[in-house]
């Protein structure tokens, strides 16, 4: 599993069990170092994993109605009504749930939605 | 002013000084400044749980700092657009703007930065907001009212143009 930066939060998650030895010759000191392998934790629970999550967005008094369609358009390949009637959802009810899913997408498309400068948050569906 | 697209550019013509110099001000209204409630409305958590501290920090240490070279080459591309103003002429003279529409997501990303920066420092209410009529322009959060209206008309017609 990549780690990268683009990723947050996405990699607590390191398997177990992956134990290896790596070698690292040093032919010119005719030495061999061995690197010991990383003891992983597993820091996310199994429910973290098995618990869809939510990507909600919420209402705020400055972006324009017709931007926000067209980043729910742009962001999640929605159609334009789609769009729409999540935008509307937004603007009368206060937020509304655009995905649920697997965390690592939902917190990409957080991110997206935040590239945009939406109000986006990411949560755990009940 | 008008506005109006021509081929692969959005142009703004008969641009008085004050509309000219809002423009220019589009840049340096987007930086939030060090003002707390700007730097909280765009760099927003991911999270509403408070259990997620976690998730919090990883967000402020990996995606914040993408999330700011984005704003940053946005507005980057908008100010090199609005040199055009800075051309010696007529200082009262009325002034052509002509924005590409390739940098058509520059600017509605430095609008709305724009937008939401003011409106932050300003702490406008949504009525404040919602009133596009207000006049006359009588004190600085007036202007800034103005800015912010004036900003979001400009990102409406960006918007419509898009759709073409």
């Amino acid at each position: 599993m990549s780690c990268g930066p683009r990723q947050p939060g996405a990699c607590l998650v390191q398997i177990k069990g992956m134990e290896g030895t790596t070698h690292a010759s040093n032919e010119l000191a005719g030495t061999i170092t061995t690197v010991e392998p990383t003891t992983e934790k597993e820091a996310r629970s199994e429910e973290d994993l098995d618990v869809p999550w939510q990507v909600v967005v919420h209402n705020d008094p400055v972006n324009l109605m017709s931007y926000v369609t067209m980043v729910f358009q742009r962001v999640f390949g929605y159609p334009r009504e789609k769009a729409e009637r999540h935008m509307l959802e937004v603007h009368h009810k206060g937020r509304s749930v655009l995905w649920s899913g697997m965390r690592e997408r939902a917190e990409l498309y957080v991110q997206q939605l935040h590239g945009y400068l939406l109000l986006a948050t990411l949560e755990k569906a009940c | 002013m008008e506005i109006r697209r021509r081929k692969d550019q959005i142009e703004l013509s008969e641009l008085d000084p004050f509309l000219a110099e809002l423009l220019r001000q589009i840049p340096a209204s987007a930086d939030p400044g060090g003002v707390p409630a700007a730097e909280q409305r765009l760099f927003s958590p991911p999270t509403n749980g408070k259990k997620e501290t976690e998730m919090c920090a990883e967000w402020k240490m990996y995606v914040e700092p993408e999330l700011r070279r984005l704003f940053q080459t946005a507005t980057q591309t908008v100010a090199a657009d609005l040199e055009q103003l800075n051309r010696n002429e007529k200082a009262f003279a009325n002034r052509v703007l002509r924005i590409p529409t390739k940098h058509a997501d520059a600017w509605l990303s430095a609008l709305n930065q724009a937008r939401l920066v003011i409106a932050a420092k300003n702490n406008f209410t949504e009525n404040e907001l919602n009133d596009h009529f207000r006049s006359p322009i009588g004190s600085r959060r007036d202007l800034s009212l103005f800015q912010v209206n004036f900003y979001g008309f400009l990102q409406e017609f960006i918007l419509r143009e898009l759709e073409c």
